[in-house]
């Protein structure tokens, strides 16, 4: 692993001649439905692509892999506009610096199933760019207008004549970067929108994809830390004398998170931190219970709470309607549980610290490891591997698992890679919030809603980040509330109030693959399929009366049902069940097909519909789908968090179940043909599935399941 | 003690109980085996041993014996093994951390059940957790797999 830094690399490339480093700024531009991006730092030029003399061309992601699969998808913006040839495309993670920061969002990062939508202009120009520069090398050494020439899957071509990029990266780098460039009309593209198989593949099948946790160098120690066992406690007093005792240990130090204990490799840490003996201060985490958090969120459901989005009375029309239906629908703590436990290596030298991480938050890392370090930012070094997974977990704003590890290697004084074992990861919080939400609704005669009163409660996870005065407007964050105030079903609905509590305790939470939807896709969707079975309407016909203003929606959902036979008599002992929502920018339908087998919930197939305006690589775009929906049907067979005086009462994988490839449903993924703007794909398919499997679980049963996971007995 | 991986025999020092993951992966530098739950849980550590998919988590690297141990780096030079080539393919990986357990823990069932039905394919792999979902891919994978060696044979 390179141990240079992105200047220094820039510096030793152009000295040895290696290859044409393209120097460039585009400006960003923020989505109108984003949030505005904070202060814009000034525009520093730096390098996305570097073609070698043996003509391999590498992409710098300023984005983090972690299975989304941009390591082909972003290296497909390039190639497409530079017109390479794409088996001599390489992929490397960019190290962190201000010009990989996020085009909407300014920091860099990965999240918000963002990096295709917000890259697509950027990554296309970059490729474009370098073609220009090759063609005008190649023009000068010819002597003929460039404008004569054409490239093919890398080479400059001129009438019988041919020289590879390889040939023409010394001289094309000496050029100055074209001001514009045009961009390939979409009728010309070779490779946007097609199926193009993964680059990552060939390291990740042979055990040669870098993780953060295979790290390893002469010198480093591995600490395993030894965390408050419940939420909020510190350390009264620690005897490591058990613990320095057990071979290959060789230190054990106190941190600000808990106690470390650094050895020589995982397994003397993780005896030597079996041996450790720690008193701690508890604090009121020690209380906390999670049915009882849910006993007194509902009692808040009935309060009013702040207001999120408020039209006409609500109050009247609610009085005022034909009839009154209303439900609670609560929700679980969630923990990400990827697959590669969190880890992260530091190396402190001096004013310089470098950090081996497989990290989404890129730019909070190094700001929070400077700020330990006593260091500028710039002089902390982030190398991004491989991520085993993220699911937000790896995008903390208090950078948690990061700045412990620079505080282990500052009390230790050596360079350490801190791993957590998986009980640490399901014990470590930082958990998809608890949720309950209460909704009242006022059908008028035909069974249609005219008053929709909606309250939410649960904790807010941008309060008291760095991102609150940018996400939390008037009391309200709007990742608690988001898929409810902008639901499409509410926007015909006369009088509507939702509103929200956000309770505080000790429990940390984060986002959680697609973040508040989790919850609200399934409070909302839930609750309309009750209003049509209420109305005596079939669930796709009353939906398609709500969502007659919603074009998009209408073409996925009808789109979905279509190709799950949504009208036919499913097989015997099976149900069907649906849901539609949007979020990130693309809209998705499904529909789940359910038993019950042995008191057991059996999902059998999942039908998806996806708007996300152009699918760059389709082959992707259903990979994800099919991921998120395994990911999303976790928590609704078997997946939760649970607090018991304080203790987090699950630690592994069995009692922290997910889903299994036994109870993996046969998905279909049907990409619409669209002209929209793009929206993310690594998310919005999460959330339509907890709602699709619940309703497909009351039109088999007549039960109406409101809490996840989805329990019959 | 003295330990055949992937057809060389190692020296290895190591505490009575180490279990052969952390030999492997902190001792002889095998990092393509995963850690993932520590308790034989999710099949992210999983290797072969004489042949038979086994979790090294919780095998102490003492029990071996003589047993034929083969990690991810031992089951091709260069990513050819029929598995490996399905697994491609089909475009099964996504952040890729399980799979070094979920390639291995297909061969150990090809070996056994060359055409294996969707019940056996479920059986033999309910024990490799996949975070990202790749469950739907890797059916497909290991059934194309099957269906090649199918062709191969005379």
């Amino acid at each position: 692993m390179t141990t240079l830094t992105r200047r220094a690399f820039l510096h030793a490339s152009l000295v040895s001649g290696a290859g044409l480093i393209i120097a460039f700024h585009v400006p960003r531009r923020a989505r109108a439905a984003e949030p505005a991006p904070p202060a814009k730092p000034p525009p520093e030029p730096n390098a996305f692509v570097r073609i070698a003399p043996d003509d391999t061309v590498t992409v710098l992601l300023a984005h983090s892999e972690m299975g989304q699969g941009i390591w082909t998808t972003l290296a497909m913006l390039i190639a497409e506009e530079l017109e390479c040839d794409w088996s001599k495309v390489r992929v490397e993670h960019a190290p962190a610096a201000p010009a990989y920061a996020h085009t909407a969002f300014g920091m860099q990062m990965t999240g918000g199933s963002s990096s295709t939508w917000s890259e697509f202009e950027r990554y296309r120009t970059v490729g474009a760019m370098a073609r220009e520069m090759l063609l005008r090398a190649a023009a000068a050494r010819w002597k003929v207008a460039p404008a004569r020439l054409r490239t093919e899957r890398g080479w400059v071509i001129h009438g019988t004549q041919r020289l590879s990029y390889g040939q023409l990266a010394a001289e094309a780098e000496q050029l100055p970067p074209p001001a514009q460039v045009r961009l390939k009309d979409p009728s010309r593209w070779k490779l946007v929108g097609k199926a193009v198989r993964r680059l990552d593949s060939p390291e990740k099948i042979t055990g040669q994809a870098r993780f953060g946790i295979d790290v390893q160098f002469p010198g480093l120690r591995t600490a395993l830390v030894e965390r408050a066992p419940v939420f909020g406690a510190t350390v009264k007093s620690f005897d490591a004398t058990r613990a320095l005792a057990v071979p290959g240990v060789e230190q054990v130090v106190q941190v600000p998170s808990g106690i470390a204990v650094v050895a020589s490799h995982f397994w003397s840490a993780r005896t030597g931190r079996e041996a450790l003996r720690v008193e701690w201060d508890l604090g009121p985490g020690a209380a906390l219970d999670s049915r009882q958090l849910t006993a007194s969120y509902r009692a808040l459901a009935h309060t009013p709470g702040t207001v999120a989005s408020e039209k006409g009375d609500c109050d009247a029309a609610l009085s005022g309607a034909a009839r009154r239906l209303e439900a609670e629908y609560d929700v679980p703590y969630l923990a990400h549980a990827p697959m590669e436990p969190l880890n992260c290596t530091v190396k402190l030298e001096g004013d310089r610290c470098e950090i081996w991480t497989g990290t989404q938050f890129q730019t909070n890392e190094q700001a929070a490891a400077a700020r330990i370090a006593g260091i500028p930012p710039q002089n902390v070094i982030i190398h991004t591997p491989f991520l085993g997974g993220g699911f937000g977990r790896r995008a903390n704003p208090a950078a948690d698992f990061v700045a412990e590890a620079v505080h282990v290697a500052r009390a230790a004084g050596l360079p350490v890679k801190v791993v957590w074992t998986r009980e640490d990861d399901i014990r470590g919080g930082y958990y998809r919030p608890l949720f309950v939400h209460r909704i009242e609704v006022g059908l008028d005669a035909r069974g249609l809603p005219v008053a929709w009163k909606h309250t939410i409660v649960g904790q807010s996870i941008l309060a008291g980040t760095p991102f609150e005065s940018m996400m939390v407007k008037n009391g309200v964050d709007r990742v608690s509330v988001e898929g409810v105030v902008d639901s499409p079903y509410l926007a015909s609905v006369a009088a509507q109030r939702v509103s929200l509590h956000s309770p505080r305790n000790e429990v940390p939470v984060l986002w959680w693959r697609s973040v508040g939807n989790t919850h609200t896709a399934f409070a909302m969707e839930c609750m309309i399929d009750e209003l049509a079975h209420a109305a005596r309407r079939d669930p796709l016909a009353f939906r398609a009366a709500l969502l007659k203003g919603k074009p998009r929606h209408l073409r996925a959902l009808k789109l979905a049902a279509e190709k799950a036979g949504w009208g036919k008599a499913p097989r015997a002992g099976r149900a069907r069940g649906l849901a539609v929502h949007e979020s990130f920018g693309s809209i998705v339908a499904e529909v789940a097909e359910v038993s019950v087998e042995k008191g057991r919930i059996r999902v059998h197939e999942v039908t998806c519909a996806i708007d996300c305006g152009l699918a760059v690589n389709p082959l992707g775009v259903e990979a994800q789908l099919q991921g998120a929906v395994a990911f999303g049907l976790g928590p609704v067979l078997h997946s939760e968090i649970t607090l018991k005086e304080g203790r987090v009462q699950q630690g592994n994988f069995d009692d922290y179940e997910v889903l299994r490839l036994d109870e993996m449903p046969h998905v279909t993924v049907h990409i619409l043909p669209s002209k929209e703007r793009m929206g993310g794909v690594g998310e919005p398919a999460t959330a339509p599935v907890a709602p699709a499997v619940a309703n497909a679980v009351f039109a088999l049963t007549g039960r109406r399941l409101r809490s996840l996971p989805l329990r019959l007995a | 003690m003295k330990l055949d991986v992937n057809g060389t025999v190692r020296d290895v020092d190591a505490p009575e109980d180490m279990p052969l993951l952390w030999v492997l992966r902190d001792l002889l530098g095998y990092t393509g085996v995963k850690f993932g739950c520590g308790m034989a849980q999710c099949g992210a550590c999983t290797v072969l041993i004489d042949g038979k998919a086994e979790r090294s988590c919780v095998t102490p690297a003492s029990s071996v014996g003589t047993g034929k141990v083969t990690t991810i780096e031992g089951l091709s030079q260069d990513g050819s093994h029929p598995v490996q080539v399905a697994w491609r393919e089909h475009d099964v990986v996504q952040c890729g951390y399980c799979q070094s357990g979920q390639i291995l823990a297909a061969v150990a069932l090809l070996a056994e059940s060359p055409h294996p039905t969707d019940a056996e394919i479920d059986q033999a792999l309910v024990g490799n957790i996949c975070r990202c979902g790749t469950y739907q891919r890797i059916r497909e994978a290991v059934r194309g797999a099957a269906a090649r060696s199918g062709r191969a044979r005379p």
